[in-house]
């Protein structure tokens, strides 16, 4: 299997986007912001989570299979995360009645 | 090695969902606790974990290359940057100690909501106490590498040990970086 082999240019770029947006995560949880404050912090963290994924774990690279089995998983997570808020979110529904 | 670091997600992902579920239920108590962290500590600790994380994939490059004295040099620095965290994380549980933030029959809280605080320390302690033993884990798989990088087992045809455990350094640093903003971050201006 032909292997790409990322330039350490590119892991020296991701790793200081990192650390700025780490430094603007930091700030901004200092503004208030109010709803918006958990917003800002996991856009930022999905961000760099992505950057890892893609460059530095090589994910950009990597055949589709491999993406699948990673978007899979992701998408297993969100079920597991959507369907319990829908039970705990709306059990105060009920007493309304 | 991607299938493991699936169940890995599944594996976290039990804990994140039930931080959601408690952070919905009692956000208030939660803000209050989260702002008990040092969120100074926590910040830098984010910096040398990502740190780690470029020093690991320059490994991988050097491995990919064939350059054997670089790969031990990163792969050193890698573990370097690994136990730095982890001593910092050390010396934050300490605190919590002294300050009667761990969970049990010690546990007190100077504001009110003293039982969800509580909760929000279980998880806190729960999610940083899993990440953290993933990381030892990682200085051990790394302090492997290092011997076998110095008997030259790894060339730029075989070099997966050093790719894998790579990928794991990195999923590691991602738990880190949810667990950051929504332990340490999010709470700051809730009322």
């Amino acid at each position: 299997m032909t292997e790409h082999i990322v330039p350490i240019r590119v892991y020296a770029i991701i790793f200081v986007t990192l650390l700025t947006l780490t430094a603007a995560t930091c700030v901004i949880s200092f503004i208030n912001l109010g709803r918006l404050n958990a917003v800002v912090a996991l856009v930022i963290a999905f961000s760099k989570a992505l950057l890892v994924a893609l460059f530095f774990m090589h994910l950009r690279y990597s055949r589709r299979l491999m993406q699948l089995v990673v978007v899979a998983g992701l998408f297993w997570l969100g079920i597991m995360i959507s369907l319990t808020m829908t039970d705990f979110l709306t059990r105060g529904w009920l007493t309304y009645r | 090695m991607w299938v493991f670091l699936v169940t890995e997600i599944m594996f976290f992902g039990a804990l994140f969902t039930s931080y959601i579920v408690y952070r919905s239920l009692h956000s208030f108590a939660f803000a209050e606790a989260s702002r008990q962290l040092d969120i100074t500590l926590g910040t830098i600790n984010t910096a040398v974990l990502i740190s780690s994380s470029f020093t690991m994939a320059t490994a991988v490059y050097y491995a990919q290359t064939g350059k054997k004295r670089m790969i031990i040099v990163f792969l050193a620095l890698t573990i370097l940057l690994g136990l730095v965290f982890i001593g910092i994380k050390v010396y934050e549980y300490y605190q919590k100690y002294v300050e009667h933030f761990v969970p049990g029959s010690s546990f007190s809280f100077p504001a009110p909501y003293a039982r969800e605080a509580e909760m929000f320390f279980t998880l806190y302690f729960a999610m940083t106490g899993l990440h953290a033993l993933h990381m030892i884990v990682g200085v051990g798989l790394l302090t492997w590498l290092v011997i076998f990088a110095e008997r030259g087992r790894f060339t730029p045809a075989y070099h997966s040990p050093v790719e894998l455990t790579g990928l794991y350094w990195h999923f590691v640093d991602i738990i880190w970086i949810f667990l950051y903003p929504l332990l340490y971050l999010i709470g700051r201006h809730l009322e």
